[in-house]
């Protein structure tokens, strides 16, 4: 979903979460809205999008989180990738084999074992964090691809590809979708809108989706709400001084990363084991995890940030993959209306040059939207890839950055 | 002074224990360990494999020294692979268009190269600088892009040339291509390789022996430090991010310039990510990246003749992988090993073997 620039709020600093989330919503929908209705695209806003932007948004969203346990507790993941492929192809052996759930636990399991790997490397050989990473992400891919080889060749045929898997089965809930359905085909002006994309979140959807949805407040109420999540977080901000307490720094790291590997996994296994997706398939992780990173750290390190980072991935994929170009387009065209907000809210706080930058992104692109049919079609599946960069330019400067992330550290000696 | 024993007794450890790995996964296969790796060595002297792995060498050392420039500012320039394929598919198709007498046109072409390459790092540059963000984010997703960027400018409604099935850039002309070195039997070398030489005794002097390099190493080591001394990490950052660019943008000149003269959508990917375990590998030094970027080169060809008696060809990606790994866990264990006999010796030295009192400063 489109979002504001954080800085938009700043002047209501006061207002708790949860507030400020709705207000950000409320935001994201009139603007979707207006830019759908302007632009004549109720694409922009219907079920389908969203219905799509689901699916695509969830592996992003559980590699989002792995990412979220590794650097809460100070280790970098650049690994991710490599154990979310680890975790597509441990999904796809587990559901031959033994169906859905079998899958989904045998691809955390995969992918929990790359995350020990990581662990073992960053934490008791104090290898640096990134190459320990790279590494994995090589290990991964060969061995996925070796085993590949070695067990699905046999069965399909084809070294890149698995058999076909059992999926999870869809719940709608029935009388709502109806109910919304109605109302999204009647068109009236954000009335419509808003039950296209609500419409899409409760139509076929799976128990996979639901439990990751779920993990995201568990993985809030662990880290900030327990006396675990507490240490373990001290190992990401000063692990001397949580050492000093009597914390066991290598065990929380251990566990963080492990934790990291298993979302990561799981991630992989949403890939598998969605209706829609495809079974393992060489290279079908294509950078999900990195995508997932930048999520991650676009959520500013918190668990409802991040959930909104992988939403905002996840429809501009979902978007590009049901419109195409057109729909692209006007997606342009929300940007320059949000971007007008910021402005306003810029000159209001008389930050000049903060509102100067704006108004100069809403020219360009405004300029893109008037003067182009059509965008490159070869350039549009890219469009999560370069809202990633234009987002994080404009948002990442208020970042809260775990104080000791990536550093090196072992017991005994000074950092 | 070079202590040889914490150089080189790592990448060793490293390879024996990823070859005792590699054996573990070939026996599960039902392989022999001991076959394939005599068909890994023997290969060498069957017709060109030699020259063709050099060749590939040079590729990945050029990679090499383009993360390492970036590793000694503390910068990590995942970016190499985007900036690489952004140069390559710009140089080949200005390189087509261009015409100018031989020497020339090569220079114009190179200039090219390094220049879009560096092109391709400012962006990531500048939002890490001034807008602080992650220069790991921003270059894997420019890595991604440049899929959509080599498409757009291959299609043949820009500057594309449909070649039976295989899209392309236009032909460069004999002007602009580099001669090979030919050996008879064995095949031709890429002239590059003399370039790739000199850049490399380059990026030596220019880190050893310059008062830039000095500042680069100072800044990647400790930013406070460097800025008390007056060296902006800002610019250093910049600086690093641009110069590593434009070595990125030479990645696939060899083969452009030297064998296929066009730029395919077919054209080999993954170089960039290959130079970052190289350059990992030789530690950042120009001798050690030429002997990481030749092993590694080795791994690959071995990929072709294990397929031919009907092992996976998998292995040297596992092996790849578990060698770099080793190798930096290596390291960190020898250097451990060090450290601890290091305070031993000094333990015992003037007390006549006996370790030194706590009053004295010696351990409790």
């Amino acid at each position: 979903m489109e979002r504001p620039d954080p800085t938009a709020t700043t002047a209501r600093r006061r207002l708790p979460g949860w507030a400020r989330g709705a207000l950000w919503a409320v935001v994201a929908i009139g603007v979707l809205s207006t830019a759908s209705y302007l632009t004549d695209m109720p694409i922009l806003t219907s079920s389908d999008t969203s219905q799509t932007a689901l699916r695509l948004g969830l592996p992003i969203l559980l590699a989002a989180l792995g990412g979220l346990w590794a650097e809460r507790a100070g280790v970098m993941n650049i690994g991710l990738e490599g154990m979310m492929i680890l975790g597509t192809w441990g999904s796809a052996w587990g559901a031959y084999y033994g169906g859905v759930w079998v899958g989904l636990a045998a691809g955390i399991l995969f992918g929990l074992l790359g995350g020990l790997l990581h662990a073992v490397a960053v934490v008791t050989f104090n290898v640096n964090h990134i190459v320990s990473g790279v590494a994995i992400n090589l290990l991964g891919l060969g061995v996925a691809k070796y085993l590949a080889t070695l067990v699905f060749e046999p069965i399909s045929g084809n070294p890149r590809e698995s058999p076909s898997v059992e999926k999870f089965d869809t719940y709608s809930a029935t009388f709502l979708s109806d109910w919304l359905g109605a109302l999204e085909d009647e068109q009236r002006v954000v009335l419509s809108d808003v039950a296209g994309l609500l419409r899409g979140l409760v139509t076929h959807v799976s128990p996979l989706a639901m439990i990751a949805l779920l993990l995201v407040p568990a993985s809030y109420f662990i880290l900030w709400r327990t006396r675990f999540g507490l240490r373990l977080r001290s190992c990401g901000e000063s692990p001397v001084a949580a050492e000093s307490l009597g914390v066991n720094v290598y065990l929380h790291k251990y566990i963080a990363v492990a934790a990291s590997g298993g979302f990561a996994g799981m991630g992989g296994a949403s890939l598998v084991l969605l209706q829609g997706g495809a079974d393992y398939l060489e290279n079908q992780v294509n950078g999900r995890g990195y995508i997932g990173l930048a999520a991650m750290i676009f959520g500013n390190y918190r668990p409802s940030g991040l959930l909104g980072g992988a939403a905002l991935f996840g429809y501009a994929d979902g978007l590009q993959l049901s419109g195409g170009g057109a729909a692209v387009l006007a997606l342009c065209y929300g940007a320059v209306l949000l971007l007008a907000i910021i402005v306003v809210l810029q000159l209001i706080r008389r930050h000049w040059w903060a509102a100067a930058g704006g108004v100069a992104g809403a020219v360009v692109l405004y300029w893109i939207y008037w003067t182009s049919d059509e965008l490159p079609s070869d350039l549009i599946p890219y469009t999560p890839h370069f809202v990633t960069i234009i987002v994080l330019a404009v948002a990442a400067q208020r970042l809260r950055v775990p104080k000791a992330i990536g550093k090196q550290y072992r017991r005994g000696e000074d950092s | 002074m070079i202590n040889w024993r914490t150089a080189l007794l790592p990448p060793a450890l490293a390879i024996i224990f990823a070859m005792l790995l590699s054996s573990v996964a070939l026996l599960i296969s039902g392989a022999n360990p001991l076959e394939a790796f005599a068909t890994m060595g023997a290969q060498l002297f069957h017709g060109n494999t030699a020259v063709s792995t050099v060749n590939l060498a040079i590729v990945y050392y050029l990679a090499g020294l383009a993360a390492a420039i970036g590793f000694q500012m503390n910068v990590f320039n995942i970016g190499v692979e985007g900036q690489y394929r952004f140069a390559a598919v710009v140089a080949a198709i200005v390189g087509a268009w261009m015409e100018l007498p031989p020497v020339l046109h090569v220079i114009a072409i190179l200039v090219v190269a390094m220049f879009s390459g560096a092109l391709y790092a400012l962006l990531p540059a500048l939002l890490k600088v001034y807008r602080g963000v992650s220069e790991v984010i921003t270059t894997i997703m420019l890595n991604s892009i440049v899929f959509g960027i080599v498409a757009f400018l291959i299609n043949p409604e820009q500057f594309g040339v449909l070649h039976g099935n295989n899209l392309s850039t236009a032909e460069i002309a004999p002007s602009g291509r580099i001669p090979g070195i030919p050996l008879g039997e064995a095949g031709t070398l890429f002239g590059f390789i003399v370039i790739a030489g000199a850049l490399g005794y380059g990026y030596w002097f220019m880190l050893t022996r310059t008062r830039f390099g000095f500042e680069l190493k100072a800044s990647g080591e400790s930013k406070t430090a460097a800025a008390a001394g007056g060296v902006s990490a800002r610019k250093m950052t910049l600086a690093a991010m641009l110069l590593s660019g434009a070595v990125a943008g030479l990645v696939a000149m060899p083969e452009l310039l030297g064998r296929d003269y066009v730029y395919a959508m077919t054209a080999t990917q993954g170089y960039g990510f290959t130079g970052l375990a190289v350059a990992l590998l030789g530690r950042n030094h120009p001798a050690g990246i030429a002997f990481g970027a030749l092993l590694w080169a080795f791994l690959d060809r071995s990929a072709v003749s294990l397929e031919s008696i009907g092992i996976p060809s998998e292995i040297a990606t596992i092996m790849q992988g578990t060698i770099v790994l080793s190798v930096v866990v290596a390291y960190e264990i020898v250097r451990r090993a060090d450290l601890a006999a290091e305070q031993r010796r000094v333990g015992r030295a003037g007390r006549n073997g006996q370790p030194a009192g706590v009053a004295e400063g010696g351990a409790v």
